[in-house]
This record gives C-alpha cells, sequence and structure tokens, in this order.
C-alpha cells in the first residue's frame, strides 16, 4: 500500500472510528482527541507492519482505550472513579456494524448551528476529514494555537448543546446538511482560490473538499443539491490547469487554454448535472453546476451560449439573490444583448453597501466599458478595483488589465 | 479575512495599557472606569477563545525606535519614530474575522477607542488567493 493509499483509508476511516467512539462513550470533544492519536498511531504502526485485517475495529479500539485512560486520569484527579465504573468499555464492534453512514452524522454534527462558519470548517477539516491541526492551521495560514484552540472550543459548544450522533435532529436535518454542503463549498473556494508560490505546501483543500462531497453524495444519491454541489466542484476545478499562469498570474475564463481542461472531471461533472436537472428538484448549487457546464461544453470563449448563461444567472436571482449573482448575471447579460444591458444591471450596485466598495463590482463595470469602447472609463475602474481588491493576484490582473488600455 | 488593528496614540507617558494613564479616562467616574477595564479583559480573553486573535502586541516607547530611510542610493539610519504626527503607534492586533464589520467591532470595544488622544485603524491584510476573474 502507498502512503497515498493509506492516507486515504484513514481519511475514510476517522469519521466512521469517531463516531463509533462518540457512540460507545460519549464525550465527544475527549473522543475526538483520542481519535487523532490512534490515527497518528495507525499511520506509523501500519506503514511498519501492515494494515490490519479490520482496520476500523483496531482505530475504535486504540482509541477507546486512550479515551477510557483519559477519563480515568480525569477522573481520579477529580475522585470520580464511580461515574467510570458505569461507564466500562464494552468490545469494539465488528467491522461489519453501520460504517459510512457515520460520516455524514459527524458532518452533520461538526456543522452546528451553534457554531460559527469558521469553526464548523475547522472542525470537520479534523473530525470529518481526518486533517491535523497542523494540517488546518496552515491550510487557512494562521497559527496552530489558534487553530488548536477554534477546534478545542467548537468541541465544546457541540458537548455543551447535548447535540449526539445517535440523536440527528430529524427536523432540522435540510437546514443541517444545507449548512453541511455550505462548509463544503467553502473548504472548497479556499483551495480553489489559492495559488502557487508562497502556499505551496497548503493542504489541497480542493481535493479534500470534492472527496468529502462525493461521501455524502454516495450515501444520498437522491439529493440534487448534493449532486449539485459535486458537479459544481468537479467542473470549476477542472480548469485548474489553465486558470494560473507558472508565475501565479491569473488567467481570466476567455483567455485559458481549454485543451489544459480535464476531461474526466468534466465528463463526470456533466454526467451528474444532466441526471440531476432531469430527476431532482432544482436549487442554487445545481444551477451554478449548470452555469459551469455550459462553459465548459464551449470549444472555444466565443461558442459560448451566453443566452443560455445569462437565463441560469437570472434563475439563480431568483433562488439565492445576492450582489455577486448579480454582478456575474450582469457579464452574461453584457455577453448575450450588448454591454448597455449589463452596465444597467449594475446601477443598483452602487447604492448597496455590500459592493459600493468592492472590487468586484468596479472591475466588471470596467469590463463593460471595455467591450463598450469607452476606454477611458474602464482603465480607471480597473484601477479603482486594483486598489480595493485585498487578494495580491487579483491585484495584479486587475493593474495588467488597466495597462493594456490606452493612457493606462 | 485577517485585520491588522493598529492604535495610535498620543499618552502623556508611554506606560501600557496606554488608557489608563490617559487623563481623560482619569477624570472618568470610578465605576465607569473598572467598567472599562472590564471590557477590555472580557474583549481580549472572547478573541483569544474565538481563535479570532492571532497576535496582540504593546509597542515599546517611540523613543526607542529607530528608523531607516534610503536618499540618492544612501541608506541611514536615524533614532526615532519615522511619523512626525503627535499620535504613535502604541499597539497592534492581528485578528482573523468572518466579516470586516467583526473586525471594526473588535475595534470599538478597545477602551482606547472612546479617547481623543486616540485613533484606531482597522485594514485589511492581503491575501495570495485570487478568484478567477
Amino acid at each position: 500500500m502507498t502512503a497515498d493509499d493509506l492516507e486515504g483509508l484513514l481519511r475514510d476511516l476517522a469519521p466512521q472510528a469517531l463516531a463509533a467512539v462518540v457512540r460507545q462513550h460519549g464525550h465527544f470533544d475527549a473522543a475526538e482527541d483520542a481519535v487523532q492519536e490512534a490515527l497518528l498511531a495507525a499511520a506509523t504502526q501500519w506503514r511498519a507492519r501492515g494494515v490490519p485485517e479490520r482496520p476500523r475495529g483496531w482505530l475504535i479500539r486504540v482509541a477507546s482505550r486512550r479515551l477510557t485512560d483519559q477519563l480515568r486520569r480525569e477522573s481520579a484527579s477529580r475522585r470520580r472513579e464511580e461515574v467510570l465504573a458505569a461507564r466500562a468499555p464494552a468490545e469494539a464492534p465488528a467491522d461489519a456494524a453501520p460504517g459510512e453512514d457515520d460520516t455524514l452524522t459527524l458532518l452533520l454534527l461538526c456543522c452546528h448551528p451553534s457554531l460559527t462558519p469558521a469553526s464548523q470548517v475547522a472542525l470537520t477539516l479534523r473530525a470529518v476529514g481526518g486533517l491535523t491541526t497542523a494540517e488546518v492551521a496552515r491550510a487557512y495560514l494562521v497559527p496552530e494555537a489558534t487553530m488548536a484552540q477554534r477546534i478545542s472550543r467548537a468541541k465544546q459548544r457541540i458537548r455543551a448543546t447535548g447535540a449526539d450522533v445517535d440523536r440527528p435532529a430529524e427536523a432540522d436535518r435540510v437546514d443541517r446538511l444545507a449548512a453541511a454542503l455550505h462548509v463544503l463549498y467553502l473548504v472548497f473556494n479556499e483551495g480553489y482560490t489559492a495559488t502557487s508560490g508562497p502556499d505551496l505546501h497548503r493542504p489541497d483543500l480542493t481535493r479534500e473538499a470534492i472527496r468529502l462531497t462525493r461521501t455524502v453524495h454516495r450515501l444520498l444519491p437522491d439529493d440534487g443539491e448534493v449532486a449539485g454541489l459535486l458537479a459544481l466542484m468537479l467542473l470549476t476545478d477542472a480548469r485548474r490547469p489553465a486558470r494560473t499562469r507558472p508565475d501565479g498570474g491569473l488567467v481570466p475564463l476567455a483567455e485559458q487554454d481549454r485543451g489544459l481542461w480535464d476531461r474526466a472531471a468534466i465528463d463526470e461533472g456533466l454526467a451528474l448535472v444532466a441526471h440531476t436537472l432531469a430527476t431532482a428538484r432544482i436549487g442554487p448549487y445545481q444551477v451554478q453546476a449548470a452555469i459551469a457546464a455550459v462553459h465548459t461544453e464551449a470549444a472555444r470563449a466565443e461558442d459560448t451560449d451566453w443566452p443560455q448563461v445569462a437565463a441560469l444567472y437570472r434563475l439563480l436571482d431568483d433562488l439565492a439573490p445576492g450582489p455577486m449573482v448579480t454582478l456575474n448575471r450582469a457579464v452574461a447579460m453584457a455577453m448575450a444583448e450588448g454591454p448597455e444591458a449589463g452596465l444597467a444591471l449594475l446601477t443598483p450596485l452602487d447604492a448597496d453597501a455590500r459592493t459600493a466598495r468592492h472590487h468586484r463590482l468596479h472591475a466588471v463595470r470596467a469590463h463593460l466599458h471595455e467591450m463598450a469602447g469607452d476606454l477611458a472609463a474602464a482603465a480607471d475602474g480597473y484601477r479603482t478595483a486594483a486598489r480595493l481588491t485585498t487578494s495580491l493576484p487579483e491585484q495584479r490582473y486587475l493593474r495588467e488589465r488597466a495597462a493594456r488600455l490606452p493612457g493606462g | 479575512m485577517k485585520y491588522l488593528i493598529q492604535i495610535y496614540a498620543n499618552p502623556v507617558n508611554w506606560e501600557h495599557p496606554l488608557f489608563l494613564k490617559d487623563p481623560e479616562f482619569q477624570a472618568l467616574p470610578e465605576e465607569e472606569r473598572a467598567q472599562l477595564i472590564r471590557q477590555d479583559e472580557a474583549l481580549v480573553d472572547e478573541i483569544r477563545a474565538s481563535g479570532e486573535l492571532l497576535v496582540g502586541c504593546a509597542l515599546a516607547d517611540p523613543v526607542t525606535a529607530t528608523t531607516i530611510r534610503g536618499r540618492d542610493g544612501v541608506v541611514t539610519s536615524t533614532d526615532g519614530p519615522f511619523p512626525e504626527s503627535k499620535e504613535q503607534l502604541a499597539g497592534y492586533f492581528v485578528v482573523d474575522c468572518e466579516t470586516a464589520e467583526r473586525a471594526v467591532e473588535i475595534a470599538l470595544r478597545f477602551p482606547d477607542a472612546r479617547l481623543s488622544s486616540t485613533a484606531i485603524e482597522v485594514r485589511p491584510i492581503m491575501g495570495v488567493s485570487g478568484q478567477e476573474m
């Protein structure tokens, strides 16, 4: 077994082992620490001596032992051994016990509404994704101690709410699943937007988000939004080889070398979109996936079916309205019907506090002015956008756009 | 999103926490002063526990500063701070927040914020990630 295979196996088993240990012993926060320790032990021992016959049972057994040792030490110091006596460790269940469904239950638990999105993300990556605290910290470019604090507080909070793996709240399952999908979307986006360079050694969050979403899709194959999100990730990630230059500069969609796009990911994404649009209730992720599908279906940028993209953004604006959707719709409208149609859609965003000083509004308007031939206004807009963005590669891209124009 | 919160102050003497020695602060009723001190401690506890606080530093007196400047290809270092204004950088925090509003909310809750000798500046820290355009 290669190191990658072993890591993949451990990551798949992590949430299943954690759910089993929590079910047996309670103590979500301490159980999560114990499973992390068991994963570390497995990583070294299995590499040296091979994977045991029942890997999941092995992890549960080792984690349970560590957890009970830990609880015994704590309770000894508090002179409460009698509490533990009632919670003597049972034998670890066989590998055939319910396994995979626990991944979803655990994901929903980690996306508990009492947590902030940042905490949901951190806890999900550790408890469901099986990443170490150091890896999560590196992924988000914060000190490890800070990330440890975030994770430990999130676990305490979940424990305090009394939520556990045996009582998934059926009533708010729809909301919880939506929150979980949003967390996976955030993880994907963080990874997707990262460029090469200083963050070369960040763990691959994009791959991790796709892996977890794929698992959720396997468990809930009929859920249209799960399928939509997976398709959106695949179709977006397929463009990755074409979206940055070797020096880290951003390449816009219209200028990408489409031959570099990942065909296998596109085929899988397109099949998912086609199936889910035909069978499931429509939702925002499916519409975004459909938009990505239209782009990937065009062999050249000028072949893009812009009226179709514009219609889909209009639908998205109804399903999940927001200024960023309007911005994208304005670009599509401009491409379909001319720059004036796009510019008209931007006007209300000037009065919207969320976008008035947002670089994307100025960047899109500059682009539409450029299309309309108003090059002075375009250069001015790109420069304003470059001053407002807080992203180094975006700033560089916007300055380059301005510099291409006469007088820029 | 990460933000730098810079506290600029013009203190009578440079002794941290600076707000405690500020005449405006000292003129407040005792109860209000005690409340502000509790507010300060609670704020730092809160952002440390939430994992938002990444760095927090109190800076030494500006007389201890050295400023390096280049002119006509010659680099010189001189004693003293760079800005010539009365307000000098007294300390800074780096926070990682959900929104810009949250970073401003944190800054507003430092007791220094209410003093006329102090200005607090909140500025985003640039990231290395970029969206496809």
